[in-house]
């Protein structure tokens, strides 16, 4: 049997912001990410930052992909991440059939054996968030609609939460000094309209709802794409029993999670915060009984 | 070269979003944060130092320990808010209290061990109401272990491996450590005859710390980084420290010049076990094999295993 404080840490929360006091409040909100039909146009990067005013990421380019803004952070809220991999294609039959020209035009690209994935990439509105657990200025909070999100107004830029996210979301704004994240467009929110990116997204990879919706939706969807014949495919974020009691924001996925940049099985830091403040008593405990033995015996 | 040292593992296999981090780096930055990892150790042993100096009537060892703990913890008040990205936004570390958030708990052991530990140090340096100046001492001496300690929970409550899965040992190293620091500055600075308990304090110290860091190293793959590189080198700096200065404690404990080599020793030891632990958990977040080959094993272990993976608290 678990008490209602440790629900509150870890394990399934079906109602994240009734745990956090909302007698009456909204269901709750979040996004499906189904990259399997992302194309990668990044207008869900370009719609959140527009809307949400957040200044640029640098212009770099990584040379590594199309991928230049490279990872989520204090001024990237929605991350495409490109995922070239190098696949076996079983070499065509020659089935004697006359040819334009000598050679096959995938080989001559380089293109045949690339699979490529796009998956934009977001704050997880963690059931249990590590990053509002420890934040110690009360900055981060629980919204009405379950999400999580930071208020400038009090971050004191001390980044307890930079480390404590499993997922490597949050930052601190180096020239600001507080921390940022995507606020799954809480003023939007408020006034029933659809987060930037969502509304923006061509293909509905990023689709937005109650959370119970989408998950039937996602749920659909994954049968959908095995009853094809698509096996890779699986739900990340969906499961409410998951080491962070599940996300907000959930994905479907082609491959391992480790090949986005995701954690393949993150666990809220704090599902071990009693271990934690009961391994600092004993310490603490022990630091006394040294302090004490050297104060007896002999004099001197 | 092969008669380099040679891993003991085999490197793991492991796949990537092209070998970029998953973690975020903490932003904690260096020297502040582990400064303050060691003044808080030193503070708050140096505080129930203090309070057994007062209680067994030893006034030389009562005043520098007294000046220690109050040192300490303005030292690394200032620290700490030199660490924040926008420092006069300290007070709001005051505007709730979480137990979830060590940070916040930890405010609360600071701010008033501070005051506490200031005011029996001013009453002491002064002679001025020292009745209140006693009591403001024991008050210190009470809040002194844990200050010692939460710092472990600080950075074991991260989802930081290296940091996370040492969440056991991690507050017996600190407090150990923190006993070294005391211990060993009251051997610096206090003659002889009144540092017995500085030399015991000390030497029980690095016990501690040394059985509970040889538990941290025995965890495999999440330990490395306390093994490898920079911090593994400071790492090994504390232990060989920590080792010679204790030798030196139980040989010449009672000469003046080996007493106080040895508790510069101490010192040094405690440093480089906060600046290692440190800067082991920053490796720990760059390279993405700490969290995602355990991860991996972790979730097959629950496909195999069922319900019974689940890891106890």
């Amino acid at each position: 049997m678990s008490t209602p404080v440790e629900s509150s840490l870890w394990g399934r929360l079906d109602d994240p912001a009734a745990d956090a006091g909302y007698a009456d409040h909204p269901k709750r909100k979040g996004f499906f990410t189904d990259t399997s039909v992302c194309i990668g146009c990044k207008a869900c990067e370009v719609a959140c930052k527009e809307w949400n005013q957040v200044p640029d990421d640098g212009f770099l380019l990584t040379g590594m992909s199309y991928d230049n803004s490279q990872q989520l952070g204090a001024s990237t809220w929605r991350h495409v991440a490109f995922v070239e991999k190098p696949i076996d294609v079983p070499a065509p039959v020659d089935l004697g059939m006359p040819t334009i020209g000598s050679e096959d035009q995938g080989a001559v690209s380089g293109d045949a054996g690339v699979r490529w994935l796009m998956s934009s990439d977001v704050c997880k509105h963690c059931t249990h968030a590590a990053c509002l657990d420890v934040c110690p200025t009360g900055a981060l909070f629980r919204t009405e609609f379950g999400t999580v999100v930071v208020q400038p107004d009090v971050c004191n830029g001390c980044g307890y939460c930079v480390p404590a996210c499993p997922y490597g979301v949050i930052d601190l704004r180096k020239e600001d000094g507080r921390a940022f994240k995507c606020t799954l467009c809480y003023d939007r929110l408020k006034d029933d309209q659809t987060p930037a990116c969502a509304q923006a997204c061509p293909t509905e990879s990023i689709q937005f709802g109650d959370l119970d919706e989408l998950h039937e939706r996602a749920d659909r969807r994954l049968a959908e794409l095995h009853e094809k014949g698509v096996d890779v495919a699986r739900l990340y974020g969906r499961d409410p029993e998951d080491g962070v009691g599940g996300d907000g924001a959930f994905f479907l996925l082609l491959d391992e999670p480790e090949v986005y940049g995701l954690p393949p099985d993150p666990v809220v830091t704090t599902r071990d915060i009693g271990s934690i403040w009961k391994h600092v008593g004993a310490a603490a405990g022990a630091l006394v009984a040294v302090g004490v033995a050297s104060f007896l015996g002999r004099r001197r | 070269m092969s008669f380099r040292e040679r891993a003991m593992v085999p490197e793991p296999e492991f796949e990537s979003y092209y070998g970029r981090p998953i973690l975020k780096q903490p932003t904690w930055k260096t020297p502040d944060v582990p400064l303050y990892l060691f003044l808080g150790g030193l503070a708050g042993a140096s505080a129930v130092l203090a309070e057994g100096a007062a209680l067994t009537g030893r006034p030389a060892l009562e005043k520098v320990a007294r000046l220690a703990a109050a040192g300490g913890a303005a030292g690394g008040t200032v620290a700490l808010v030199h660490d924040l990205g926008r420092p006069e936004r300290f007070l709001n570390m005051l505007r709730v209290i979480k137990p979830t958030s060590p940070l916040s708990v930890g405010s609360f052991i600071l701010a008033p061990f501070g005051a506490l530990a200031g005011a029996a140090a001013a009453s002491q340096v002064t002679g001025v109401l020292p009745r209140l100046g006693r009591l403001a001492g024991a008050g210190a001496a009470a809040l002194g272990p844990p200050l010692a300690t939460y710092t472990a929970a600080l950075v074991a409550n991260t989802a930081v491996p290296a940091w996370h899965e040492a969440h056991r040992e991690l507050p017996f190293v600190f407090a150990g450590s923190g006993a070294q620091a005391a211990g060993g500055l009251a051997m610096m600075l206090v003659p002889t005859d009144q540092a017995g308990p500085a030399r015991r304090m000390a030497l029980g110290g690095a016990a501690v710390e040394i059985l509970a860091a040889e538990g941290i190293l025995k965890k495999g793959l999440v330990a490395e980084p306390y093994d490898q590189g920079r911090p593994g080198k400071l790492m090994k700096v504390a232990r060989f420290a920590t080792a010679a200065a204790a030798a030196a404690t139980v040989v010449g404990g009672r000469s003046r010049v080996l007493s106080a080599l040895a508790g510069a020793t101490y010192l040094t030891a405690s440093l480089a076990t906060r600046f290692g632990v440190f800067e082991a958990g920053l490796e720990s977040a760059r390279d993405p094999k700490y969290v995602v080959v355990p991860q991996k094993e972790r979730l097959a272990r629950k496909q195999t295993g069922g319900a019974a993976a689940h890891t106890a608290g």
